[in-house]
């Protein structure tokens, strides 16, 4: 199977700390991985990297079947390449409506002029409705997206992501906060989600990644500690001493 | 589908509608039409606050709506002064010197005219020769031109040199503030080629027009209240759509927007820009108005005022800022003008001349603690039929 994203020999350091060190990673069209590690392993880290927000020492990072480097595109463009992120903590445009929230990330042209102008089709309108079934928002479309509930605004965002149809999608900590039910329900959302394509998922709750029921990444102090399944991982002693054993 | 733009903003018919009243009420009553309720000197203080609102339009949407507090406005509306001013000037002392030339045996030649205009014009600053700056004053299409294009051009240079290295914040707001003072003191040196802190006066003269002030300052006031129902209805429609959601969204969470594949810093750019120009058109409109510009007219306190009317009018909904501004510099005016009455306190009597300061900053501390929606919050305690507003 061709990768989407090649991640290889990745290094960033804050202030002499090694938050990353010597990772990676790959992962394939529409493929659903799970990220796990403990606190401050460097999980966000790897997603501020590869979505363009930190510049790593060294590595590369590749993109596509026509080998782009991500390093050297700003956050807006590899955005705009297929690369869609979600926040650790819900950031939804709380002053605006559910649906000028998806309106706004729906897959049209970005540049300022062609935004002046744009007037929604009925078409966009319709892809917003279909999202915000898909999201269980529906009732949901005029109401300031401020005032949902804590786990309405993190499917929101994940909502504003699957809008933009990015190719790969990343995912933190979606479930963080949520309750049961509605971990259930984003579950669903994420493993719908990578039917059409790569979601990476990372969470700290085992339960959550168990339903997910994909291949699993442990992260350790920047670098990866095992990979497979989630039987096979947590039967690794490693991961069982820095993480589980705790 | 999708019903028009006024039938989606009903605000903004509200607001043209109450502009037009108010201008055609003034004019009925104004001394130019014989009916001498409210003085020429009166009509030209409405006409100069129509232009401060089209300015306050402009802080809003930079600020109101993207959430970029710039401390600098001022500098364009100043440089859209200085623009027009040129023209002005230089016209108005063509004609008299002309005028004056022609009165002697031999008739003067160009060179001869062209020195008595340089003569003239910078003379307070010991000089006769024309600045480069000057090329183009004798041509208003092309001073017009240059309200916008000067001022526009430094809000773009300014603005990507800024935006560009990503400051934000209380850091953009002092970056602007330096811009602005800057300019000012450049502007105060006799040789910046603008006659120094003299600046460019005789502005409510216009050239060639036999009309009497009283009639003028009607153009004036009409001409402010066309701009500024115009720039009123742009920013409206700017923030009505997708982009005014991009650009909220860049106030209140930028990276989001970001991440979203949106290249925020050509949206700050553009936007930047574009009130820049607003602010030079209501400066080219208000100076001819008040007769005289100079460097202090820039001072960075004048672009912070700007901010406190905003902020006491409402952000985030072009009205407010309109209210603000009008409120706010008609009582400044009031104040400043020695008509308030003293208030006397026993041992102390209160000048409202120097005290009025402290009351605007006791005004604005207290409407950003208790109300910060400002006056234009008040609009939100009207019913509106549920729906109405979408
Ligand atoms: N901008 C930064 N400056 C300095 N240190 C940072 C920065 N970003 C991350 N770090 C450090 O890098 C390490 C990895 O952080 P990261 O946020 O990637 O961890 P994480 O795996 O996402 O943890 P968590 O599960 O708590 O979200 C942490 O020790 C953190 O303190
Ligand atoms: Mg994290």
């Amino acid at each position: 199977m061709s990768m989407l994203l090649e991640v290889s020999g990745v290094s960033v350091s804050f202030d002499g700390f090694k938050a990353i060190n010597n990772l990676s990673f790959n992962i394939g069209e529409a493929e659903l991985r799970a990220i796990i590690g403990p606190n401050g392993a460097g999980k966000t880290t790897f997603m501020d990297i590869v979505t363009g927000k930190t510049r790593p020492d060294e590595g590369r990072v590749i993109w596509g079947e026509k080998s782009v480097s991500l390093l050297k595109m700003s956050e807006a463009q590899i955005a705009q390449a297929g690369v869609g992120r979600k926040f650790q903590k819900p950031t939804v445009f709380e002053d605006q409506t559910v649906q000028e929230n998806l309106l706004v990330s729906l897959k049209n042209p970005r540049s300022w002029l062609s935004v002046l102008t744009y007037r929604p089709t009925a078409e966009d309108l319709g892809r917003v409705d279909a999202l915000a079934e898909e999201i269980g928002l529906s009732d949901q479309l005029t109401r300031l997206a401020g005032e949902l509930s804590h786990g309405q605004k993190q499917w929101l965002e994940i909502g504003m992501l699957l809008a933009q149809e990015p190719r790969l999608l990343l995912v933190d900590e979606p479930a963080a906060g949520m309750t049961v039910t509605e971990r259930q329900h984003t579950t669903d959302i994420l493993v719908e989600a990578a039917k059409t394509r790569a979601v990476v998922v990372v969470e700290h709750d085992m339960e959550f990644v168990r339903r997910l029921n994909c291949k699993v990444t442990v992260l350790h102090e920047g670098s990866v500690l095992a990979e497979g399944s989630l039987d096979h991982v947590t039967a690794n002693k490693d991961v069982i001493d820095v993480y589980l054993g705790r | 589908m999708q019903r028009s733009f006024i039938a989606r903003n009903p605000s903004v018919l509200i607001f043209l509608s109450l502009l037009a009243l108010f201008t055609l009420v003034v004019t009925v009553l104004s001394e130019g039409a014989g009916a001498g309720f409210i003085s020429t000197s009166f009509i030209k203080t409405l006409g100069k606050t129509l232009c401060l609102c089209l300015i306050a339009v402009a802080m809003d949407l930079i600020w109101g709506y993207a959430g970029i507090l710039s401390l600098g406005h001022f500098a364009f509306f100043g440089l859209g002064g200085y623009m027009i001013g040129m023209w002005l000037m230089y016209e108005r002392t063509r004609l008299i010197v002309v005028d004056s030339l022609n009165q002697t045996e031999i008739p003067p030649t160009e060179a001869e005219v062209i020195e008595a205009i340089g003569t003239q014009i910078f003379g307070v600053v010991g000089s006769s020769d024309f600045p480069m700056i000057w090329a183009f004053a004798d041509s208003l299409i092309l001073q017009l031109a240059l309200v916008v294009l000067v001022p526009g051009m430094l809000a773009l240079i300014f603005g990507w040199l800024a935006f560009r290295s990503r400051v934000t914040g209380v850091y953009l707001s002092i970056l602007t503030q330096a811009m602005t003072l800057a300019l000012a003191l450049y502007l105060f040196q006799n040789d910046s080629g603008l006659r120094g802190n003299n600046g460019l006066s005789g502005l409510q003269n216009l050239p060639g027009v036999t009309a009497s002030q009283d009639i003028v300052s009607l153009w004036f006031l009409w001409a402010s209240a066309f701009a500024l129902g115009a720039g009123y209805f742009l920013a409206a429609w700017v923030v009505s759509g997708k982009f005014g959601s991009v650009i909220c969204g860049i106030r209140d969470n930028e990276a989001r927007v970001r991440f979203l594949g949106y290249s925020v810093e050509a949206y700050k750019l553009a936007l930047f820009t574009l009130t820049a120009c607003l602010a030079a058109i209501a400066g080219a409109l208000y100076y001819p108005q008040a007769g005289i510009i100079n460097p202090a007219e820039i001072a960075p306190i004048a672009s912070i005022y700007l901010a406190v009317w905003v902020a006491i009018g409402g952000r985030g909904r072009l009205y407010g800022a309109v209210i603000g501004a009008a409120f706010v510099s008609l009582l400044s005016t009031w104040f400043t003008g020695g008509q308030a009455p003293d208030l006397p306190m026993g041992v102390y009597t209160v000048k409202w001349v120097d005290w009025w300061l402290v009351l605007l900053g006791v005004s604005f501390v207290l409407v950003t603690l208790f109300a910060p929606k400002g006056i234009g919050g008040l609009f939100d305690l009207i019913p509106t039929k549920k729906g109405s507003e979408e």
